[in-house]
């Protein structure tokens, strides 16, 4: 099969970006999409020109690190898979595929189709890990988990942080991210201690990397390659509200066992 | 921070915002359609309604400047919202529609200023009564004798005069299937926004979304469509002509039992 790919090329974080045409040579159907843009690049750097730059690295769908709306969609046609899983035979011979990096304010384009997503690290910088001394392995089950709170925590842990939710999302929102993050520490019982202060410091550095709103229109939830649910959204808002009224915690003078 | 400056500052804070004010504006649909529904009645029932309401000045203008607070809450809530998340995709995707988004919820900014538009009409066509937008006259001329309270404003006569100009109607229809739209993702969105969202309860919220836009839908345009085909002709027709009469000589339209009964 053959395809015509619309990809954009942009040198560097400062200069203007376009769309460029390639046609592709004779590929396999059972190729990966990124080992299409590979063959692609083969081709370019054999012409000498410059290859496609796009993030990749684990290409088995686990690591958040490919990137690529792919006709519009993040992560290409299917649901619940990141575009490294994403086979050429999901298109048709003569096909042309437009292919654009993530779009966001907060996520900003280094090159071609590869954007800058620290703003997602700081935000996990800002609450989304518990402070204890690790140590030894504990034993299990010496802290109980119901059963239900532990799947439920494992839907939200299953969040790659690849950013497809902010770059469906019409608002460029982080939403559905921040609240996989807050609700998969927040509903198990280690996660207790800095619940609040958690969702309050994520939310807020949320904010402050300039993503937009939710406006629950669901693009997120369709199409994150994990299926993470808007229920978690809403888990989030509902923590968010109580830090607020909880108010910031009483000074205290220091010293203390401690 | 306190608390009203946090609640103001963040995303989510706002959000709430909007989803409490927008609840309270859904509160106000539901009893504004109760009073308006009395339109089905003689005509002394509205009429004595809307005596009522007057008589109680302090409650109607704590109830309006309540609304108009919500309002004002509402549209700084969404507006400024709006422009962030806007400035936070400053280079659009070449492809079209944000996908996998539900449709009613991309058309909430547009389906709400039409919305607002036409209240703003609304409020000048049946309560201050501006003469040269309702397409008819002085509203404010038609006045009934009521058993208790003597000469009233005539709401009856005014509502199906003012729907019986066909882009009257037409305005309240559009803005109506509008507030449909807009309540459609509106109501299952405050309980998200506001965290009142599980697997169990979204499905029910939805069904709760859909019910109570579609019974504000028509219970709002039966008004309007009931006039059109004929609600009321007949009394609107004396009272109308009643307001040729010289001065002096007019009196309220004769009241028949049939009045309210002019679709049959």
């Amino acid at each position: 099969m053959k395809v015509t790919l619309k990809v954009w090329r942009q040198k560097n974080a400062t200069s203007a970006g376009e769309f460029k045409t390639y046609s592709s040579p004779e590929l396999n159907e059972n190729m990966s999409f990124l080992e299409m843009l590979d063959v692609i690049n083969e081709d370019l750097a054999i012409k000498g020109e410059e290859p496609i730059a796009f993030d990749h690295d684990c290409r088995e769908g686990i690591c958040g690190t490919c990137s690529l709306v792919i006709d519009g969609k993040p992560h290409g046609p299917h649901k619940g898979v990141a575009t490294c899983q994403t086979y050429m035979r999901s298109f048709k011979n003569g096909d042309e595929i437009v292919i654009e990096p993530w779009r966001a304010k907060a996520f900003p384009i280094i090159k071609d189709l590869v954007c800058d997503r620290k703003a997602f690290d700081r935000i996990q910088h800002a609450g989304g890990f518990i402070s204890v001394r690790t140590g030894a392995a504990p034993d299990a089950n010496s802290i109980p988990v119901p059963k239900e709170d532990a799947d439920l925590a494992m839907d939200a842990a299953q969040c790659i942080g690849c950013g497809a939710c902010v770059a469906a999302c019409k608002n460029a929102s982080a939403m559905l991210f921040v609240a996989a993050k807050v609700s998969h520490l927040g509903l198990m019982p280690q996660g207790q201690p800095e619940r609040y202060k958690r969702v309050k410091a994520m939310v807020d550095q949320m904010d402050a990397e300039g993503f937009g709103s939710c406006t629950i229109t669901g693009s997120c939830e369709a199409v994150c390659p994990k299926e993470i649910s808007l229920d978690f959204i809403a888990r989030m808002n509902r923590d968010y509200a109580v830090a607020l009224f909880k108010g910031e915690p009483k000074k205290t003078a220091g010293g203390g066992a401690g | 921070m306190t608390l009203v400056q946090q609640i103001f500052h963040s995303s989510l804070g706002r959000k709430y915002v909007a989803a409490l004010t927008g609840a309270g504006l859904f509160f106000f649909l539901i009893g504004h359609l109760a009073g308006n529904l009395q339109i089905f009645g003689p005509p002394d029932l509205i009429n004595g309604y809307a005596h009522f309401l007057k008589s109680k000045p302090l409650m109607v203008w704590g109830a309006r400047l309540g609304l108009l607070a919500c309002v004002g809450l509402h549209l700084y809530a969404v507006i400024s919202l709006a422009m962030e998340s806007k400035a936070a995709r400053p280079v659009a995707y070449a492809g079209g529609a944000a996908y996998g988004s539900a449709w009613r919820s991309r058309y909430m900014m547009v389906s709400g200023l039409v919305i607002l538009a036409f209240v703003v009409y609304h409020l000048a066509h049946f309560t201050a009564l501006l003469p040269g937008i309702n397409g008819f006259g002085d509203f404010s001329k038609l006045k009934t004798e009521l058993k208790d309270a003597g000469e009233v404003p005539d709401v009856y006569a005014m509502m199906v005069l003012g729907f019986r100009v066909w882009w009257v109607t037409l305005f309240y229809l559009i803005a109506q299937a509008l507030l449909f739209v807009h309540l459609g993702h509106g109501l299952s969105a405050m309980f998200q926004s506001l965290g009142l969202r599980n697997h169990v309860w979204w499905p029910r919220i939805q069904i709760f979304a859909k019910v109570f836009s579609t019974a504000l839908l028509i219970g709002y345009i039966s008004i309007p469509i009931a006039i059109t085909l004929g609600l009321g002709r007949d009394y609107s027709d004396r009272a109308k002509a009643g307001l040729n009469m010289p001065l002096g000589q007019q009196s309220a339209p004769q009241q028949g039992p049939a009045d309210a009964l002019v679709l049959k």
